[in-house]
């Protein structure tokens, strides 16, 4: 009964479900029925959302660095997509593959990228997409190389919604899993587990005193990161039917960090809500100047750095405390 | 033989690159990503003063330079100095802003071709030994480039600049103290490490090639070779950029299959076992 002297209700709390969160997840039913005719980037962004939870797993909470993330789901997408155009199209079959596949990476890379700085993590995280890059646009017999992995024949998603034309069975599958994933991934950072990722974060030096095993943790986030990541380019894979060899590109996951940072990082809403803000954004942008859209990509990552470190997410919290007075044991 | 000349040509290119890194990452401990893109301006300096204005290359090239450095101190000025304390991630995400814009303003100014440059004639030609045959240009950036290593290590080795330099890295407040105007020797640092950067940028564009994606295409290779050989140490980066170069023209010479896959590898395998470098004199923070 040691545990009475603490005040666990503010933990308790923040694991309870908010109704603007339940709000927000209408948001995709909303969206389906304002945009039907754009059904193909709604399931673009709910895939780059989940990808961007992965990475929001581990750098927001966990705060490992990494500019390499592109390396699990392209590994994913390449799983999934090679086990479709071998024979098994059953969409789930492939999910788990995937996850499996990526997970499997994952741990086996988090020993190389726990050792170090953060620079070194940088590098070593660099180096190993670049790694697996290189070896995709190698391997053409396998992957198909710059032409992109193609004969992917996906069988209906549970034996009886078969993949449209409209995109309408991939943009539920899509959110179905992102969903859920969401839920889950949200039991886990209000778990013990999550907490002591935070507080590994905020002081890597103090968890091993209160008795985290500070390694063991990390290379759990980052084994889960890197599941999460292989099932969103799994679903990238199946939903497109094509896997591009810019799956592991440098660029996707510099783009994913621009996201997360504007979505607000160590916020599970805040990488959801980033990447619906920037694949708009990009929609939008891209559909007035093609070519000079990554100009003002960069301006805003600049800006963003500048001065509003926070994202998003940051913000929206800064405007309700100023709307709703002081409240307690927030942050 | 020819092999071996070229990589060490090509190393040396990297080198004269990297080093400018290797003072802003290694010496001021900021990661910036952007250094690719500041040779990419001094690469479109030299080709633009070239071929519109009509400087001779030799006088084009400590221009490119020149101008280079003073873009840099005015970047330095108004945007980078606010993040000299932020934490890597930070500089990591400015660094690729800028990236994402100077890729995309070279697309507007320059459009996506490759751009041309025609070298003066007593740099053009062979020169041949028996065994050995020698592009001119090669041995050229050979021997400019070992002129710069000698000049940087004196500098921050030997110097009172250096010493202020070293003093403000490692403890700006004291070397505050003692009255050395840090902002001073960081904003000199920082044009001295784009300068460089502006300088191989313009000798670069005869074997490296010029087009709008140079920040992307080579920025790992520089980070490669600071990361080698140890940020903020001239001699490492010196040595790791020739095996760099070495181990790249090699590769893609004998075993074109396997292309850069040889160079990621070495790189992960090396921090693995040596994450401060190989001649780190200190874990970076």
């Amino acid at each position: 009964m040691s545990l009475a002297t603490f005040d666990l209700s503010p933990l308790r709390r923040a694991d309870r479900w908010h109704p603007a969160e339940l709000a927000f997840w209408l948001l995709p039913v909303a969206a389906y029925l304002v945009f039907p005719d754009n059904l193909v980037l709604l399931t673009q962004i709910a895939i780059t959302a989940l990808f961007c939870l992965s990475l929001d797993l581990i750098l927001g909470y966990a705060g490992i660095v990494s500019l390499g993330h592109a390396a699990f789901f392209g590994f994913g997408a390449y799983a999934a997509g090679l086990l479709a155009a071998n024979g098994i199209g059953d969409p789930l079959a492939g999910l788990a593959v995937a996850a499996l596949a990526s997970a499997a990476l994952g741990f086996v890379t988090s020993f190389l990228v726990l050792r170090g700085s953060d620079l070194t993590r940088l590098m070593v995280t660099l180096g190993i997409a670049m790694m697996l890059y290189e070896v995709a646009n190698k391997l053409t017999d396998l992957t198909g190389g710059v032409d992109g992995l193609q004969g992917i024949e996906m069988t209906p998603l549970l034996g009886r919604f078969s993949f449209d034309l409209y995109g309408k069975t991939a943009y539920w599958y899509a959110v179905a899993v992102l969903f859920l994933l969401f839920w889950a991934a949200r039991r886990l950072v209000h778990s013990p587990f999550g907490l002591s990722l935070k507080g590994i974060r905020l002081n890597v030096a103090r968890m091993p005193a209160i008795g985290a095993p500070v390694n063991a943790r990390l290379s759990a986030i980052y084994t889960i990161g890197a599941a999460y990541a292989g099932i969103a380019g799994a679903l990238l894979a199946q939903t497109t039917q094509f896997v591009a060899l810019d799956v592991l590109s440098f660029n996707r996951s510099a783009e994913l960090m621009l996201i997360l940072v504007l979505g607000g990082s160590g916020s599970l809403y805040g990488a959801v809500i980033g990447t619906i803000v920037f694949m708009s954004a990009h929609h939008v942008l891209s559909d007035m100047n093609p070519e000079y859209w990554q100009f003002w990509l960069g301006a805003l990552l600049v800006l963003v750095v500048l001065f509003a470190r926070d994202g998003v997410m940051g913000s929206v919290r800064r405007l309700s405390h100023a709307a709703g007075g002081r409240r307690k044991g927030e942050r | 033989m020819t092999v071996l000349f070229d990589g060490v040509a090509s190393g040396m290119l990297l080198f004269l690159i990297s080093v400018g890194l290797s003072v802003t990452l290694g010496l001021m401990n900021f990661v910036n990503l952007a250094h690719g893109a500041f040779a990419m301006v001094g690469g479109y300096l030299c080709v633009s003063l070239l071929n519109r204005v009509g400087v001779p290359f030799l006088a084009a090239l400590p221009l490119a330079a020149v101008l280079t450095a003073l873009a840099g101190v005015v970047l330095e000025r108004t945007l980078y100095r606010r993040l000299y304390t932020a934490t890597h991630l930070d500089q990591v995400l400015f660094s690729i802003g800028l990236v994402f814009m100077s890729i995309a303003s070279a697309q507007f100014l320059f459009g996506a071709q490759q751009q041309p440059l025609t070298l003066p004639d007593f740099l053009r030609g062979q020169i041949s030994l028996p065994g050995l045959d020698m592009g001119a240009y090669r041995l050229f950036l050979i021997l400019l480039s070992l002129v710069i290593a000698f000049g940087l290590q004196r500098l921050v080795g030997g110097t009172r600049f250096g010493a202020e330099l070293r003093a403000s890295v490692d403890n700006p407040r004291a070397a505050r103290g003692v009255g050395i105007n840090v902002e001073r020797v960081f904003t000199l640092t920082f044009a001295l490490g784009t300068a460089l950067a502006g300088l191989g940028g313009a000798l670069g564009v005869e074997m490296l090639g010029l087009d709008p994606s140079f920040p992307v295409k080579y920025i790992v290779y520089f980070l490669i070779v600071v990361a080698v050989g140890g940020s903020g140490n001239i001699t490492g980066s010196l040595v790791a950029s020739l095996i760099l170069g070495v181990l790249d023209v090699a590769g893609k010479y004998y075993v074109p299959q396997i292309g850069a896959f040889v160079i990621y590898a070495v790189m992960v395998v090396m921090l693995i076992f040596r994450p401060q470098g190989l001649f780190g004199r200190r874990a970076a923070r």
